[in-house]
């Protein structure tokens, strides 16, 4: 402002030329000039990543660096410098390997037809996971075998839960995912089948074979049951209502001790039989028969298949649906209720069959859960179950197959390999139990998860009709908010 | 020749007649006796301010809300107390009002949603049909409905109603929202339909210069009952029609 003249603003000429001096002046350099020279991606990336780093190091210097505790005569200070370092260490590789690959990728994405190019790979994608997730699950035994030897059972039972997921999880997301009634006490299905196979072995000694399609049944008649008093619910007060299902169930299981055992369960459930032929030791078991070593992990690999083989039905009937005129019933309920009484579908019957058919393949997991643990009780069917399902359905992206298996590795097995996790005793003292913090980093997860995929994991929809040529619904056309 | 079709369609018995319908939503009445008849063949209008109740007689029809007095009869049948998906099943196709396309289907799969109930084989047929009549959709075919434009929204709407092989078309504001260009294209596909395959239309519009225009008979309604009626012509000529309704809205 040393150059002010107070006679050249008179003029309009010269004011404005003063204001444009002035603004000069205030700016300095123009803001957002490119570089003449960019900076190469990866000095870029370790110029980021060195400046994250010292902030981590400046803020945490005193959280982790030091520690005083309590000592006779006064505080003792302790110094650990290694905690302290592994976590720059973090925060420099976390900050340099997002820089490198994520943030640096975004500013030279072109919109528009690049867009629809990478929605196109991202279907490709869909299809090879696809394909690389069954060839990964059909020889999973086999691999187990030649990889981890000594682990073989422990993986193997972790991949057991997955399947049963992944089956509730395809299960529930005709329900929620293609017919879209929000359904948080999928759980009851789940309870439904397990008892009813429990109960019917017990009764009437029938085995895991006759007992499955009846557990299915009786689950999908639950499923009727449930259907008819929420037919004219939608949104909040059908998931109030669900919910309030799955609890009376529970509840009955509970109090209704003469039957079902109450909280002591019911115990000694049959393991499934392949042709009669029992997974045991001694005479007419499996390998007598075969003539091969009696080993436990054989009626693993049994199990394994078995619900492999339930998770692939569930999977094939839906996605056979999908293309029937219910499956699209179903899709088009989800859209909209009115338009489809006007095209003179019948919503009554377009719901119950969602909520049957969901409710099936529930009832075939829950006695699928039973036979394997041999042992059930109340406790196994709390509503945490019902919003796990609901949370891999939603996280997944809801009506996605692909999506639903995802999660389902990401949620339980992601839990399960929490356990493990003696690496973090390191950081937060030996008295830091990783299980305990389960639920929290589970939390943790979805938020993430929402928080870079508000649509979930899988959000694209492949038409279930196909005219002249395949074209893919990418999720950036399927914003948030249209579509009701 | 709008007088010869109106003639030769009061012959017969009509194919859609309304008797004296009351409607309320709770203790308010929407409709106060409202007497209608739609005759083979036909294009009749329903016009009217917002809050007439034009609306609501296309619900009653359709069974939602269903008339707690008087009658709907579809073809000599009394389908006042059927519920809705039974009476769309009927040979009756409805374009609602707000179009409800279902926005993350792809076109292809709304219109197939509209065949749902129809005959497999005559699929392919009315496809290429609906394509004719609006090119845009089969430009479209592979697009999410909810990324359509208003008036390509409303063209599938009617494509989709189409597909159900009506003889009774329900249109409720086609015109709503759209721009007069888009307007007059959907009131020719609309005219097209009826003089190449005799499909029968009622149609309910606050744009009373094009529906008269269009429609060979038209009804007024204020307040929930019928104030007047009779052919397009006349009820534009006359002064009361156009004072209320035509003011503004004829150029």
């Amino acid at each position: 402002m040393s150059s002010f003249d107070p006679t050249a603003d008179t003029t309009p000429e010269g004011a404005e030329r003063q204001d444009e001096e002035r603004r000069r002046a205030a700016q300095g350099e123009p803001p957002f000039v490119e570089a003449a020279t960019p900076e190469s991606r990866l000095a870029g990336s370790l110029r980021e990543a060195a400046i994250t780093a010292g902030i981590v190091a400046a803020i945490t210097l005193f959280f982790f660096a030091f520690r005083t505790e309590i000592a006779i005569g006064g505080l003792e200070l302790t110094v650990r410098w290694p905690v302290w370092l592994s976590w720059i260490a973090i925060a420099f590789v976390g900050r340099f390997l997002l820089s490198f690959f994520l943030y640096r990728a975004d500013r030279t994405k072109a919109s528009g037809a690049a867009k629809g190019a990478r929605g196109a790979a991202a279907v490709g994608l869909g299809k090879v996971l696809a394909v690389v997730f069954l060839l990964i699950a059909l020889t999973l035994p086999i691999l187990l075998d030649t990889l981890f030897p000594s682990q073989n059972r422990y993986i193997l039972d972790l991949a057991i839960l997955i399947l049963t997921y992944v089956m509730l999880g395809w299960g529930l997301n005709i329900v929620v995912g293609l017919a879209g009634l929000l359904d948080l006490g999928y759980v009851a299905f789940y309870a439904v089948g397990a008892y009813s196979f429990a109960l019917l072995s017990q009764n009437f000694g029938l085995g895991f074979w006759v007992c499955l399609p009846m557990a299915g049944l009786f689950a999908a008649l639950w499923g009727l049951m449930l259907g008819f008093p929420v037919l004219r619910l939608r949104g909040d007060y059908l998931a109030i209502v669900t919910l309030a299902f799955g609890e009376i169930i529970r509840v009955v299981l509970l109090n209704w001790a003469d039957f079902t055992g109450g909280p002591n369960g019911l115990l000694g459930i049959p393991k499934p039989t392949l042709f009669g032929l029992e997974f045991s030791r001694g005479e007419g078991s499996f390998s007598d028969y075969f003539g091969l070593d009696y080993s436990p992990i054989q009626r693993f690999v049994f199990l394994y298949y078995i619900i492999l083989a339930l998770a692939l039905l569930t999977n094939f009937i839906t996605l056979r649906l999908r293309k029937l005129p219910v499956g699209r019933a179903w899709e088009a309920l989800r859209e909209d209720e009115i338009a489809c009484r006007s095209l003179g579908i019948n919503t009554t019957n377009v719901k119950l069959t969602a909520f049957a058919t969901g409710a099936m393949f529930g009832g075939f997991a829950g006695s699928f859960f039973a036979t394997r643990q041999g042992f059930i009780s109340p406790e196994s069917f709390t509503f945490m179950e019902s919003a796990i399902i609901l949370a891999i359905v939603v996280l997944g992206g809801l009506g996605s197959q692909v999506g639903v298996v995802i999660a389902s590795v990401v949620m339980i097995g992601g839990i399960e390999m929490l356990r493990n996790l003696g690496v973090l005793t390191d950081f937060f003292g030996p008295s830091f139990d990783p299980t305990q913090y389960r639920m929290l980093f589970f939390g943790l997860a979805m938020v993430l998860i929402m928080v870079w995929k508000p649509r979930g994991l899988v959000s694209s929809r492949s038409p279930s009709a196909i005219y002249k040529e395949k074209k893919k619904i990418g999720a950036d056309m399927v914003a948030q908010g249209e579509g009701h | 020749m709008s007088a010869v079709m109106v003639e030769e369609g009061m012959k017969g018995a009509p194919l859609l007649s309304v008797r004296g319908v009351e409607t309320f939503y709770g203790k308010i009445q929407a409709l106060r006796g409202i007497d209608i008849d739609v005759y083979e063949g036909e294009i009749v209008t329903m016009i009217g301010a917002n809050g007439a109740g034009k609306s609501t007689l296309m619900m009653t029809i359709c069974g939602n809300p269903q008339a707690r007095n008087g009658q709907v009869i579809y073809r000599g049948e009394d389908i006042t107390r059927l519920p809705t998906h039974t009476i769309m099943a009927k040979s009756i196709a409805q374009s609602p009002e707000g179009r409800r396309i279902f926005g993350r289907m792809t076109v292809m799969e709304n219109l197939q949603m509209g065949a749902l109930l129809q005959d497999e084989a005559y699929f392919d047929d009315d496809l290429r049909q609906v394509f004719e009549l609006f090119p845009r959709l089969r430009e479209r075919q592979g697009q999410r409905g909810g990324t359509l434009s208003g008036g390509e929204q409303q063209m599938l709407a009617i494509g989709r109603a189409l597909m159900s092989r009506p003889r009774l078309l329900l249109l409720d504001e086609p015109s709503l929202g759209l721009a007069p260009l888009i307007v007059k294209q959907i009131f020719d596909a609309i005219r097209e339909l009826n003089q190449s395959q005799g499909l029968t239309v009622f149609l309910v519009e606050q744009n009373a210069f094009h529906a008269l225009r269009l429609a060979h008979r038209g009804y007024v309604m204020v307040n929930g009952a019928i104030t007047m009626s009779g052919t397009g012509r006349e009820l534009l000529a006359r002064e009361e029609v156009r004072s209320a309704y035509l003011e503004g809205g004829a150029h």
